[in-house]
């Protein structure tokens, strides 16, 4: 059974009375433990895509399935519930909180999972030490650099120990040695059973998928 | 958790919040040093009329405490006959005194000594209000029917005409007229400024005829037995009533004169207590302010933490948690310096902290963090996480 299933999604956005498709009639299976790698020029539509498998924006028409489960009727607390323990983000900018050590970055999805004090910080410095930050525990975003700052992001997307991993352009704002050893993360993390997702307009990136879907124009088109 | 997340947010901003907390922490000092001065002004005044001792009761001219008429709007009509009158009549059961006051400069060789309150009283006053003298005596009977040229001193006087100088025996001249110093009275301190110990005692009918004065300021009943007290206020007032008419005097006992008193210390709390509120209010105002900038600069960090599964009712409480503790903070800040500076000041007036008053100030600030937390708060909650993501 695939773990994410888009059927026919559309996504219309009413900005100044003209309609603007950004997604349209998209029909996608992610199976899970699969690589798959969105690619499209910036506006195509790939990260209304993404927010709508993350569960941070609603299809305009459609069904969405996640692990079986229609979303459409889910109120914003369930929704909520569902992002913090299926799915984790990696976003381009990282979004780490300013100053807050890594631990307590990391830490911080648990306190929202119900995760007791204690246990959020074994947890939170075990998956600091899975992406090889075992030693910047207690460093600052502004002490670290940008792809350790992304491996904190990335440990942060993992310590709900979620189905998937959603990542929208996690290389962009990186040279291409730290892509390089955040693209190798994401191929061990997949390996060892997660599901991962990219979203990207490099096709460097991209090959080093399962899969590649292109999206142009709010279509997919390969 | 939530409250070390807010601690957390506050330190990051410690000039901020600072200012922020400062308006509360004024708003619950400024309550807490009003209240405090108007309740140590209350004991004070409590205090002083109980040490004249519980059996008293003052005829003043005018009607007090009724609704018909202010007191004071009538021509005096009490004179000293109405004392004679009431001390024949009360016999034994009574001590009665009549009084006069006007204000007057004291001489002495070239010192002066301005605005001395000079008593005109008899010879039975300390009789009835316990007037207590370091040395020398008080005046006798006879040295008032003689409108002897006599005086007791208050030490604010003695210090002014005499300096560290033998007063006693010594001939000071009051508005005019030579007086012979008698005796001196124990220091009794100042209330609000006002000096108890820059008077002067001198015999009732030697007052009278310098001054010129037949109209009484007051007549000092004192019943002999403390369980009368009712009964000779009712036969003092029928007395009174065959010459006055009921506007144009009051009797009133020590417990009523308490009353009368709490009720106006009553108003004067409410009133100052309210204006110190209003600052309170206006730091209110500033936690809002503060807590809107903050939720704006803060959109990413919210939009992140939907994202990783925050409901808006955690970022609700984060928001709102965070007002609560600047404004209790700031409040816990107010109780600390409105206490301490009500210590200082109780060194120069009464001051008393009534535990109430603590309470209320600090539950007052807790309750305006709340009040002006939430809309930021929920405004906070409601942010489209994708947009706030999006936000720079």
């Amino acid at each position: 059974m695939a773990l994410v299933k888009l059927s026919r999604i559309n996504k219309t956005y009413n900005t100044g009375g003209i309609p603007f498709h950004a997604l349209k009639n998209i029909n996608l299976e992610v199976k899970k433990g699969e690589f798959l790698a969105i690619i499209g020029a910036s506006g195509s539509g790939k990260s209304t895509l993404m927010n709508i498998i993350g569960l941070l924006d609603q299809p305009t028409s459609g069904i969405y399935e996640l692990d079986g489960q229609n979303t459409a009727c889910l109120k914003e607390g369930n929704l909520a519930n569902i992002r913090s323990c299926k799915i984790g983000f990696v976003f381009q900018s990282f979004n780490l909180l300013p100053r807050t050590s890594a631990l307590d970055n990391v830490a911080m999805p648990l306190i929202y999972a119900g995760v007791s004090s204690e246990d959020r910080h074994a947890i939170a410095k075990k998956a600091l030490e899975d992406v090889g930050l075992g030693d910047k525990l207690g460093s600052h975003s502004n002490q670290l650099s940008g792809g350790q700052q992304q491996r904190v992001a990335i440990a942060r997307a993992l310590v709900n120990n979620p189905e998937i991993i959603l990542a929208d352009e996690p290389t962009g704002n990186l040279d291409s040695k730290s892509g390089d050893e955040i693209i190798e993360i994401f191929i061990k993390l997949n390996k060892a059973g997660k599901t991962v997702i990219i979203i990207t307009h490099e096709a460097d990136i991209a090959k080093n998928a399962e899969r590649i879907i292109k999206i142009k124009d709010g279509e997919i088109t390969k | 958790m939530i409250f070390n997340l807010a601690l957390t947010a506050i330190l990051a901003n410690k000039l901020r919040a600072f200012l922020t907390m400062l308006g509360i922490v004024i708003g619950v000092t400024s309550v807490i040093l009003l209240i405090a001065l108007v309740s140590g002004l209350q004991t004070y005044i409590t205090n002083q009329i109980q040490g004249l001792g519980s059996n008293l009761m003052f005829v003043m001219p005018g009607r007090m405490g009724g609704a018909r008429s202010p007191g004071g709007v009538q021509a005096n009509r009490l004179v000293y006959s109405d004392t004679v009158n009431l001390r024949t009549k009360l016999g034994s059961e009574a001590e009665v005194s009549a009084s006069i006051q006007r204000n007057a400069t004291l001489k002495f060789g070239n010192k002066r000594d301005k605005d001395v309150s000079i008593f005109g009283v008899e010879a039975n006053y300390p009789e009835i209000i316990s007037i207590d003298l370091t040395s020398g005596r008080f005046f006798k009977q006879s040295e008032q029917e003689a409108s002897r040229k006599v005086a007791v001193i208050g030490p604010t006087v003695v210090v002014n005409l005499f300096g560290t100088g033998q007063a006693l025996g010594k001939p000071i001249d009051i508005a005019g007229t030579k007086y012979t110093v008698i005796g001196i009275t124990e220091k009794k301190g100042s209330v609000f400024g006002m000096d108890q110990d820059n008077s002067v005692y001198v015999p009732f009918q030697t007052a009278q005829r310098q001054f010129g004065i037949d109209r009484l300021n007051t007549i000092y009943i004192s019943a002999k037995l403390a369980e009368n007290v009712k009964l000779v206020q009712d036969k003092s007032t029928a007395i009174l009533k065959k010459r006055l008419s009921e506007d144009e005097f009051t009797i009133q006992t020590q417990e009523q004169t308490l009353s009368t008193i709490s009720q106006i210390t009553g108003v004067l709390t409410a009133a100052l207590g309210g204006i110190a509120a209003i600052s309170l209010l206006v730091g209110g105002i500033g936690i809002m302010n503060i807590m809107l900038v903050s939720v704006t600069e803060r959109t990413r960090e919210i939009g992140l933490r939907k994202a990783v599964g925050a409901k808006p009712k955690d970022i609700r409480n984060q928001f709102l948690v965070e007002a609560i503790v600047l404004s209790g903070l700031g409040g816990i800040a107010g109780i600390i310096l409105g206490i301490t500076l009500s210590f200082i000041i109780g060194r120069f007036f009464t001051t008393t902290i009534p535990w109430w008053s603590i309470l209320l100030s600090f539950g007052f600030s807790t309750a305006v963090g709340v009040i002006f937390g939430v809309a930021p708060a929920i405004r906070a909650s409601r942010l489209n996480p994708i947009e706030a993501l999006r936000s720079e």
